[in-house]
């Protein structure tokens, strides 16, 4: 059983005002190994602190939250992360950047050489190993976050919007980088997104979140994904099946939005 | 030689990069747009012109272009000062270079003088009335001494004569001036004189003995004529000298105004002898107007138009001298701007712009000069090497108490007056370096010194200022702990902690170091800690979920993270620490360029205060290019992340 499973995860956050926020609230969900979950939500319904907490970052205030059986309850290597600006470590190089992981655990530098340079040749950045990172564009630099991950071998990958500050193109590209990396590697893997497109082509489940409280509103169970591993994404986003289940998420969040802001805007 | 190549090349230079740079404005003048940085790039020839015009403005206003072109014009001018400064007394009789006639002035002062004291003794509320009629007297008979002595009538027939003699002298003068071989120098003379112009050197820097290790044997401006003409000027001033000392021992006193005068003064002396301790104000205004009485009687106060022929010959000979002058009277006033050579007794002197900014070609010269080991400045070269025993540097790093804390005791004498060397005794031998071993060189001087102090300093706030700064960027309590002490100090201005700092620590290295450590610190704290809570959290989270224990996180990102701030720290403190030294070794200390200049400032070495100054700017320099090398190099990614 490697499964994430979360019981009763609470969430409030006190404000400098003194106001509480229930950011997450009784949130239960178990989640298989080898699933790829996408969150989708307004912003402010809790999709990063869901991450946070898996990740270790910060704890929840009741409820808990286990992966493999053991409680979450610090950041650890088998949980890793990918994040929306990379935030690679700008002084090392790219090969010296994915062995970071490596590195701090004092493996054989033989040994991790071999696993960079086949990381590198995963995320499609062979012979990039000397580059510095700040002469990489911003696709290139989150090829380098997801090597960088994935040498640690973590059992579940968490990524915060990775692909959220990239052009179309190269979005694209990407998500078919994740898709390839899913399917190779098998790992779970919790995607948060701003774009709809997105969680539906990643996601083979899908949580849509609501917020005040940050609560799961909708789940769907979703067959893209594994189309997206044989046929061309494009494709893909012709399917009628595809754009409804757009139009109706899309509503869903329009409601919601309105709901916050009052119908007028 | 040097100079006047220079000053041609120069001319060239900036000629030919001004028509070079608007041949270029005119080809681009179609497609550059106005506010285009593009404009601004480039432009080597305009650095040239620029700098061409700084070197230039510093050949001229040094007058160093007058010493390359005319070589003797100083000593030439020095004896046109002297003439002029011969003649200065006998001109100022008259109303030649001042508004009226000496005599004049010194009656109208005079008689002011009287008049203050007349109404200051009619208010007087000390004096009794009858005090003041006698006062009074005395002032009227001080004043009735005036018109004996300029009433012609009275002009004694000797007097006359006498001033009639200085006349015909000073036109015998003015007549011998004009003829062309006029001081009439014989060949024995001329052969003195030339042996003595060569003993003497030339202007500015050409003779400095360096074997005697001293740079400040030099002569300004040489004195002995070393031309012909300057030879006229000089034995026309000797002339001059001595007719003025004639004129000025003559005085103007009739029989009459001798015995008023003692009358004056006897009864005077007579009053205030008569007068009581307690009429103290009596006797002061009594002794003020002899005074002026005294001043009268030698004030070669004559009738109006008694020296009218003196001011008419004197004008002659100035005339004669000014035409004798010729070409030198254009060099003087185009290759000597802003100033001149003035003659004062029997030296003379660069007055003006050429005083305090030394010639390039002297400068130059007396670099060369300290830059020899065994010159230097104040005994100790600028910058050299010496051998050092290594186990005299041993000595100085451990510290003694290594050998007092060893168990044993040291070696005491036996009654045969044997000393038998133990564990404990050979241990402080050590650590007082009290052994041989090879000697290595080791740079010295003052420039090393200085060096030295600003790395020592910088060195010292690095190794605590950087992770005490890191700390407080990461930690609460350090942050709170650390920071009003650290607010409380830093705002001082540095120099205001060097008296305190250098009475308690001393004027040596010490009291410098730990002044340049608390500049350093205070900047490497700062920027140390605005690295580390720069660090963006991401990065942190990063670090954390791949595996990194909090020490590797401090030591692979938040380290490295705040290493552009660090650096820039570093280049800061550098420059603080630097203008710190140098005016911390103005207040003392007996080494560094801060103290060489400060002395060079006490004998008026305007070329070593210049030389200092530049050596500081190199410097200066210097650290700011190295270190922005080392931060180009370590830290590539500043500003790109």
């Amino acid at each position: 059983m490697s499964d994430l499973i979360s019981q009763n995860l609470n969430m409030i956050f006190k404000t400098p005002k003194g106001e509480t926020v229930h950011a997450l609230k009784d949130l239960n969900f178990t989640l298989k190994k080898g699933e790829l979950l996408t969150v989708l939500g307004p912003s402010g319904c809790g999709k990063t602190t869901l991450l946070n907490i898996t990740a270790g970052f910060i704890r929840p205030t009741s409820g808990n939250i286990t992966l493999n059986n053991k409680e979450i309850d610090g950041p650890g290597v088998e949980r890793g992360m990918v994040f929306q600006q990379g935030a690679l470590f700008e002084w090392l190089t790219v090969a010296e950047n994915v062995n970071f992981g490596l590195r701090m655990k004092k493996k054989d530098p033989i040994e991790t050489q071999k696993k960079v340079d086949e990381w590198l040749e995963i995320v499609g950045l062979k012979g990039f190993g000397n580059t510095p990172t700040y002469q990489l564009s911003g696709g290139m630099q989150q090829r380098v976050a997801l090597a960088r991950c994935l040498i640690n071998d973590p059992d579940l990958i968490l990524m915060d919007e990775p692909l959220g500050a990239l052009d179309a193109l190269t979005r694209e590209k990407m998500q078919s980088l994740v898709l390839k990396i899913w399917k190779e590697t098998g790992k779970t893997i919790i995607l948060i997104t701003h774009s709809v497109e997105e969680a539906l082509l990643l996601g083979e489940r899908l949580y849509v979140m609501a917020p005040r409280p940050g609560r799961i509103h909708k789940e769907y169970n979703l067959p893209f994904a594994s189309m997206g591993l044989k046929e061309d994404l494009r494709e893909i986003k012709k399917n009628k099946e595809f754009s409804e289940k757009r139009e109706e998420i899309l509503e869903m969040i329009w409601n919601m939005e309105e709901e916050i802001m009052g119908k007028d805007n | 030689m040097l100079t006047q190549i220079l000053t041609f090349l120069i001319f060239f230079a900036v000629v030919g990069c001004i028509l070079y740079g608007r041949r270029l404005i005119r080809t681009e003048k179609v497609d550059a747009v106005f506010g285009n940085p593009e404009r601004a790039l480039g432009g080597t020839h305009w650095v040239i012109v620029g700098s061409s015009f700084l070197l230039l403005i510093w050949l001229y206003y040094s007058w160093d272009i007058a010493k390359g072109f005319y070589p003797k014009s100083a000593n030439e001018l020095c004896q046109v000062a002297k003439v002029n400064d011969s003649l200065l007394g006998l001109k100022y009789q008259f109303p030649i270079e001042e508004r009226e006639f000496k005599s004049t002035s010194q009656i109208k002062k005079e008689n002011k003088n009287l008049r203050i004291i007349q109404s200051e003794i009619q208010n007087s509320e000390e004096l009794s009335s009858q005090q003041k009629t006698i006062l009074t007297s005395y002032i009227r008979k001080t004043n009735q001494l005036i018109p004996l002595l300029t009433n012609e009538d009275l002009l004694e027939n000797e007097t006359k004569q006498k001033i009639d003699d200085i006349t015909g002298k000073i036109n015998l003068l003015t007549e011998n001036f004009k003829k062309p071989d006029y001081p009439f120098e014989t060949e024995q003379e001329l052969n003195k004189r030339l042996e003595d112009v060569n003993k003497e050197g030339g202007w500015g820097i050409t003779k400095v003995d360096a074997g005697s290790g001293s740079i400040e044997n030099t002569l300004e401006v040489p004195l002995v004529p070393a031309t012909y003409r300057g030879l006229k000027f000089h034995t026309a001033a000797q002339e001059l000298n001595l007719i003025s000392d004639e004129f000025f021992k003559l005085r103007n006193h009739n029989p009459q105004f001798k015995s008023k005068i003692k009358e004056l003064k006897d009864e005077i002396k007579s009053y205030r002898k008569d007068l009581n301790d307690n009429e103290e104000v009596a006797s002061t205004y009594a002794k003020n107007i002899i005074k002026i009485a005294r001043r009268i009687e030698f004030a070669s106060i004559y009738p109006p138009n008694a020296l009218d022929k003196m001011q008419a010959a004197i004008i002659k000979f100035e005339n004669a001298q000014i035409d004798a002058q010729g070409g030198l009277r254009l060099i003087d006033i185009f290759l000597f701007p802003a100033g001149t050579i003035v003659a004062s007794g029997p030296s003379c002197s660069e007055q003006g712009s050429g005083r305090w900014l030394p010639k390039p070609s002297d400068t130059f010269n007396k670099f060369i000069l300290m830059s020899k080991p065994s010159v230097g400045y104040k005994d100790i070269p600028l910058l050299w090497i010496q051998m050092v025993d290594v186990s005299k540097m041993i000595g100085f790093i451990l510290p003694d108490w290594i050998a007092d804390i060893l168990p044993g005791e040291y070696p005491v004498h036996t009654k045969d007056g044997i000393v038998k060397q133990n564990f404990k005794g050979g241990v402080l031998k050590i650590v007082t370096g009290d052994f041989n071993l090879l000697k290595v060189p080791v740079p010295y001087g003052h420039i090393w010194d200085s060096f030295l102090r600003v790395f020592l300093g910088l060195v010292f706030g690095i190794l605590i200022g950087v992770p005490l700064g890191l700390f407080m960027g990461l930690n609460r309590f350090a942050k709170g702990f650390f920071d009003p002490l650290i607010e409380l100090y830093r705002p001082v201005p540095p120099l205001a902690w060097a008296p305190l700092i250098i009475s308690v620590l001393g004027i040596d290295n010490t009291g410098k170091v730990f002044l340049l450590f608390m500049v350093s610190l205070s900047i490497m704290i700062i920027s140390a800690r605005a690295g580390a809570s720069g660090t963006q959290l991401s990065k942190i989270h990063a670090a954390h979920s791949l595996g990194a224990s909090k020490k590797q996180i401090l030591r692979h990102v938040i380290f490295p993270n705040s290493l552009p701030e660090i650096l820039t720290g570093i280049r800061v403190a550098v420059g603080m620490c630097w203008g710190t030294l140098v005016a911390a070794e103005f207040l003392a200390g007996t080494t560094g360029i801060g103290f060489v200049e400060n002395v060079a400032k006490k004998y008026f070495q305007y070329e070593v205060i210049w030389i200092t100054i530049f050596i500081m700017g190199m410097l200066g320099l210097l650290f700011d290019i190295t270190l922005r090398k080392i931060i180009d190099k370590t830290i590539p990614w500043r500003g790109k992340g």
